[in-house]
């Protein structure tokens, strides 16, 4: 029996390698991983870690040389590309580094043509997909095609599509990478919710604010996994206290009195 | 300055004028503004905690010199300070002098002390960061946890910059000399 039986994805012993200049690099090297239902994991590492990589062999867009992994219960790495196809649209929720927008279709349908493709009423698709763009801050570019908007909007248009299906994994690669904070913030808020709706998340982010909020952090260097982080968001108070230079002044704290 | 002097007294015993020559040594440009009335006044300070012993070396031609070596407690007190993954008082220059240390004297790996102390900021980000996602878009108090969690993110970065150093620094003595991680650290 694989790992992970009731994860949303389970890895083992993944292997991809590159040719370089003539020289194979292994970019992933030997990788165990699971993520279970409702979960969200982030992979930090410096660039070329190979943790791009890691996501593409998870969501079928790259075959690994070596390694098994189990989607939902199903093992996958076998499967065709048209299979793969198939299970991506139902399954996995992708946002792209170059984000991979259509370039013909408006910003909107963009967003709704994966829930559209899954056969979903073109109605509750579009009902969907502004509510999505809403939360987003894009919902006044629906109409505008992907070349009309800056790269912060496609970024955002590419997480709403990614969010659309409501997939049980949702796969993101740098999704706050062309943000400022305040959009950044909206991004995170929706996925802080995915782990509410029993959905699981695994993003790649060199931005430790972004891949801090995750509910775990795994490490990558050289291909391989070489750390784990557990970020069980517990009591702050002590770390503001002294953040805010409210310890260690006369011996009470911050609610010591009434003003 | 008193953990990382004491921590750099683990190495060996040393006198003061070659205490802040391992100062200077670690720390660069910056080193050189110290001043060597500093280092002496900590030396004196942590003899009288109890945690240097002064032992006299005669010499033929110039009074006696002065060598400071840990005492028991003290080795104690650096082994805390190499555990310690606290963080909100300590300055890059402390922590680089922790590294410094532990390579210099073998009691800890760099490159794990890095890990432990990159864990821990990134569990005090992600309490910021929970804080703040929980704050309206544009309240006050979102503002200033912004300030914190884009401060600890530039430590954490750094912290990554330290990683990265310091495991090529290991790996380049090792192809050297065979001699282990912390033999030398010093290669300027």
């Amino acid at each position: 029996m694989s790992a992970g039986a009731g994860a949303v994805v389970a890895a083992r012993g993944l292997m991809k390698a590159y040719a370089a200049n003539g020289v194979p690099v292994r970019a992933v090297d030997g990788v165990d991983l699971v993520v279970e239902a409702g979960e969200t994991v982030s992979v930090m590492g410096p660039s070329g870690c190979g943790k791009s990589t890691l996501l593409h062999l998870l969501g079928g867009l790259e075959r690994p040389e070596a390694g098994e992994i189990v989607l939902d219960g199903r093992r996958v790495d076998g499967l065709s590309e048209t299979a793969w196809a198939v299970l991506r649209r139902r399954t996995i929720g992708f946002v792209f580094q170059a984000f991979n927008l259509v370039d013909e279709l408006t910003a909107v349908e963009n967003v709704e043509l994966p829930a559209l493709l899954i056969g979903a009423p073109s109605r509750r698709a579009r009902r969907r997909a502004l509510e999505l763009m809403e939360r987003l801050g894009v919902a006044d570019r629906a109409g505008h095609l992907p070349d009309r908007l800056s790269g912060g909007e496609r970024q955002r248009v590419a997480v709403a599509r990614a969010l659309i299906n409501d997939a049980r994994l949702i796969l993101a690669d740098e999704p706050t990478g062309n943000l400022d904070s305040r959009a950044t913030g909206e991004i995170l808020r929706l996925f802080a919710d995915l782990g509410r709706s029993g959905q699981s998340l695994l993003m790649v982010s060199h931005d430790a604010r972004v891949a801090s909020t995750a509910d775990r952090l795994l490490t990558m260097r050289d291909g391989a996994i070489v750390g784990h982080t557990r970020l069980d968001a517990g009591s702050s108070s002590a770390l503001f206290a002294d953040m805010a230079g409210l310890a260690h002044k006369g011996g009470h704290g911050p609610r010591g009195g009434e003003h | 300055m008193r953990d990382p002097i004491l921590a750099l007294l683990a190495k060996s015993p040393a006198h003061g004028y070659e205490v802040r020559q391992r100062l200077v040594e670690a720390l660069g440009p910056p080193g050189q503004a110290l001043n060597p009335g500093q280092v002496y006044v900590t030396l004196s300070r942590l003899e009288r905690a109890g945690l240097v012993r002064v032992g006299q070396v005669s010499q033929q031609r110039h009074p006696d010199k002065k060598m400071y070596e840990l005492t028991a407690a003290g080795s104690e007190r650096v082994a805390e300070w190499l555990a310690d993954v606290s963080w909100s008082k300590v300055t890059p220059t402390d922590f680089h002098l922790k590294l410094v240390a532990a390579a210099a004297t073998g009691l800890a790996d760099p490159v794990a002390l890095v890990d432990a102390q990159r864990h821990e900021l990134l569990r005090q980000l992600s309490e910021v960061q929970a804080l703040t996602l929980a704050e309206p878009a544009d309240s006050a108090g979102g503002l200033l946890l912004e300030g914190a969690a884009l401060r600890l993110a530039a430590d954490v970065r750094w912290l990554e910059l330290c990683e990265q150093r310091w495991l090529e620094r290991l790996a380049q003595s090792d192809r050297a000399g065979g001699a282990g991680r912390s033999d030398r650290n010093e290669e300027r």
